[in-house]
């Protein structure tokens, strides 16, 4: 079976080319059945491959499949090739099946939308991108797949194209992606000039072999260029900008590529070359700092937003930072599991929103919504469910990946004390600001319009189905995770253990750790400091959780005037983050109205100028000579004779004065 | 019987060169497109004759070969330039040479 790996990206290749060049003729009921049971298809032949995946000794799990030679020139050598491993296989399992339901769920979400069609060759195209991406052996294909995805961001962002808002949307993705495609490829490029070859395995195996083959500082260079690209993919500081304007595509959209799959493409990558990093603690610590800047950042920016999906667009980002956070510390399997339950509750919380909207007539804000819980039972009950695993309740998946992280921030040999405080905060932060969002949304009095309010509607059963999928998935996710201390086995740990080591070296005694253990032995508690202690630091991620949904209960449904209350009382501070801080502002000024002055300063100095100039003047001296040129032509025969007569005698009283002469 | 005295080639070179300064003469001056045409012959023909006599006087073959080529070619030329002047003459009325000219800036 593992030979059939080809089979789940062809499959979503085949549904997009069916889609896309005979979509028009074969009508929106065909169309409806082939893009989602393509992917379906890809996700039973990503269920079939991990079976026999698990079947073999851990050891044996790697299987590469080379399709074909793509790029033969001289010493560069490329193939077409996918690669199984517990890795990519996982995230074949994620994203085909997350795309799955995605895909069904838009079968009722757009179900009138003229781009019907369209809509679902670009998803398929996205899918067959993503897997690409994914299952690549090599950095080029990956890369391909890289930019495939981003392609088809800036499509599906763009899907209502007659919106300014939207085409200006897709294009500052596309463009501000740009920057971190370009760190990815310089990437690339060290690595084909130190390896000569971009082949994962090799890469990577000959590194493992023998380490002195870099050194410290071209590996931190590669790992910082590769993590640039991350950050552009994965919008995190200073490149996250264009995520929260992603979110003007359709809903279904933004949960598929902007929370589960496409957005999570840089952790991957920091995943998969998790032998390069290990190699560069320097570019640990970034990628640490990184991520968890970004998640205290932006979940404070979600305190202030009104629009239900920008909400939810700034938790993505602070969940990606999150992720980035775990593989900063080395704890790249943690990382992943964090990745795996958030694309399951993040993307039913997207869907949640559509089916929120769907309800409202189109509305966003949060400010028209609010009691919605009788309304819409379905899809309020997987919202709460969503909401409870991103906040961190224990027993949802959300708990264990995020706890996980938190941990290994805190213990691993990479971590430090400060990077699990903030991201505590951050967790407490997460929980404030979607309990503020389920609070505003569903409960409360009503504040929706009077014309929208009655005809608020459950969405049908296409949609509400893969709701509650994804809400089950949000449940029982995370319990391939359970760690050690809570009794669990952490099958996801071993099962990734392979491709990504054994996860970070256990815990060292700096001294943050060995104060507080200290003080908890010294509490009575004799033998299993480290255990006793992950234990403590759950409980009190517990409590920073509900310290947040119990603030946001105070404040959206006890006493709804407190908000505004302490709006006025710090208005500056208000204003900052309402205003996100101002940074597209900033930007703004910074480059793009620099980047505009230079190619204006180039169009009409350069351009215009010089090159215009330059042509058209030659053009003008042209015409001027032959303009006086041309009164040579008389039309008259006899007096091009005489010229030739002249020409004549020229040439021989040349030759003569030269005999005589010489 | 009389020895005609050997004309030196000289002479023949000078009467050739005073045949083709007529026949370019004739070509620049003459309106008349049919007298243009015969002073090229003219000039073709002091060619020839120039051919000719430093044959004889090399004692080689190849000038007279060239002087059939020039006749060969002389008598192609005449034929094509005189049916473009009958055209010429239907559509125009005329084939004064400084009227025909048309083709210019």
């Amino acid at each position: 079976m593992v030979d059939y790996v080809w089979l789940i990206p062809v499959f979503p290749a085949i549904g997009f080319m069916i889609n896309g060049f005979f979509g028009r003729s074969l009508g929106k009921k065909v169309v409806s059945w082939v893009g989602p049971s393509v992917i379906g298809l890809s996700f039973l032949t990503s269920i079939l491959i991990f079976f026999e995946l698990i079947g073999k000794p851990p050891s044996e799990r790697l299987f590469e499949k080379v399709i074909f030679d793509w790029v033969v020139s001289g010493s560069f050598q490329t193939v077409i090739g996918y690669q199984i491993d517990p890795l990519s296989i996982l995230m074949a399992l994620v994203v085909t099946g997350v795309s799955f339901f995605i895909h069904i769920y838009s079968v009722g979400y757009m179900h009138d939308d003229p781009g019907y069609t369209r809509y679902f060759t670009y998803l398929n195209l996205f899918v067959f991108m993503m897997l690409n991406l994914i299952l690549a052996n090599n950095f080029l294909l990956m890369f391909v797949g890289w930019e495939g995805v981003g392609l088809c961001s800036y499509l599906l962002i763009g899907f209502w194209y007659e919106k300014d808002s939207a085409a200006n949307a897709g294009k500052k993705a596309f463009v501000v992606n740009r920057v971190g495609d370009f760190g990815f490829i310089l990437g690339i490029f060290l690595l084909f000039i130190n390896f000569g070859t971009l082949d994962f395995t090799d890469i990577f195996g000959s590194l493992q072999k023998n380490p002195q083959l870099l050194d410290t500082n071209t590996v931190t260079i590669i790992t910082i260029l590769l993590f640039i690209g991350a950050c552009g993919k994965s919008a995190q500081i200073p490149i996250y900008v264009w995520l929260p304007d992603a979110m003007e595509g359709p809903t279904p959209v933004s949960s598929l590529i902007h929370a589960a799959t496409m957005v999570t493409a840089g952790v991957y990558m920091v995943a998969r070359c998790n032998v390069l990093y290990s190699m560069a603690p320097i570019s640990m610590a970034i990628v640490a700092i990184v991520g968890v800047a970004t998640a205290i950042y932006t979940a404070s920016i979600g305190f202030c937003q009104n629009d239900i999906k920008k909400v939810l667009a700034y938790s993505t980002i602070s969940q990606l930072g999150y992720m980035f956070l775990g593989v900063g510390v080395g704890a790249f399997s943690a990382g992943i599991f964090h990745l795996m339950t958030h694309a399951f509750f993040k993307g039913l919380l997207f869907l949640g929103a559509g089916s929120v909207m769907h309800a409202l007539s189109g509305e966003l804000d949060m400010r028209k919504m609010g009691a919605l819980r009788k309304k819409i039972p379905y899809t309020f009950w997987t919202f709460f469910i969503a909401t409870l695993a991103i906040a961190g309740i224990p027993g949802l998946s959300g708990f264990f990946s995020k706890d996980e992280i938190l941990w290994q921030a805190f213990s691993s040999s990479h971590g430090h004390i400060l990077l699990w405080a903030v991201a505590a905060i951050a967790a407490g932060m997460t929980a404030f600001y979607m309990f503020r969002a389920l609070f505003m949304t569903f409960f409360g009095e009503s504040r929706v319009d009077h014309d929208v309010a009655h005809h608020i509607h459950e969405s049908p059963k296409i949609m509400t189905v893969p709701l509650m999928v994804l809400a089950v998935l949000s449940v029982i996710g995370g319990y391939i995770g359970i760690p050690h201390v809570l009794g669990g086995a952490n099958h996801i740990h071993e099962f990734l253990a392979p491709v990504l080591g054994g996860g970070a070296e256990p815990a060292k005694a700096h001294a943050g750790i060995s104060i507080i253990s200290q003080a908890w032995a010294s509490g009575g508690e004799a033998g299993g400091h480290s255990a006793a202690l992950e234990l403590l630091m759950m409980v009190i991620s517990v409590v920073i959780a509900l310290i947040g949904i119990g603030t946001a209960y105070l404040f959206y449904v006890k006493n709804p005037a407190l908000p505004k209350m302490l709006a006025e009382r710090w208005k500056g501070l208000y204003k900052l983050v309402f205003n996100k801080y101002y940074v597209d502002e900033l930007y703004e000024i910074l480059f793009i109205n620099s980047l505009k002055n230079l190619g204006t300063g180039l169009w009409k100095g350069f351009d215009e100028f010089v090159i215009d100039g330059s042509i058209n003047g030659t053009a003008y001296l042209i015409g001027v000579i032959s303009g006086a040129m041309r009164k040579i032509q008389t039309g008259v025969v006899q007096s091009y004779a005489f010229s030739m007569i002249i020409g004549g005698i020229v040439l021989v009283v040349y030759y003569i004065v030269r005999a005589i002469f010489y | 019987m009389w020895v005609v005295p050997a004309i030196p080639p000289a002479l023949y070179l000078m009467l050739s060169g005073v045949l083709f300064t007529i026949g370019v003469i004739g070509a620049l001056t003459r309106r008349n497109a049919i007298v243009v045409f015969m002073c090229i012959e003219l000039m073709l023909n002091a060619v020839n004759l120039t051919f000719v006599t430093l044959s004889r006087a090399l004692q080689s073959l190849d000038g007279v070969l060239f002087a059939f080529f020039v006749m060969a070619v002389a008598a192609a030329e005449a034929a094509v330039g005189l049916a473009i002047f009958v055209m010429i003459y239907r559509s125009r009325e005329t084939i004064n040479l400084d009227e025909i000219n048309l083709l210019k800036w």
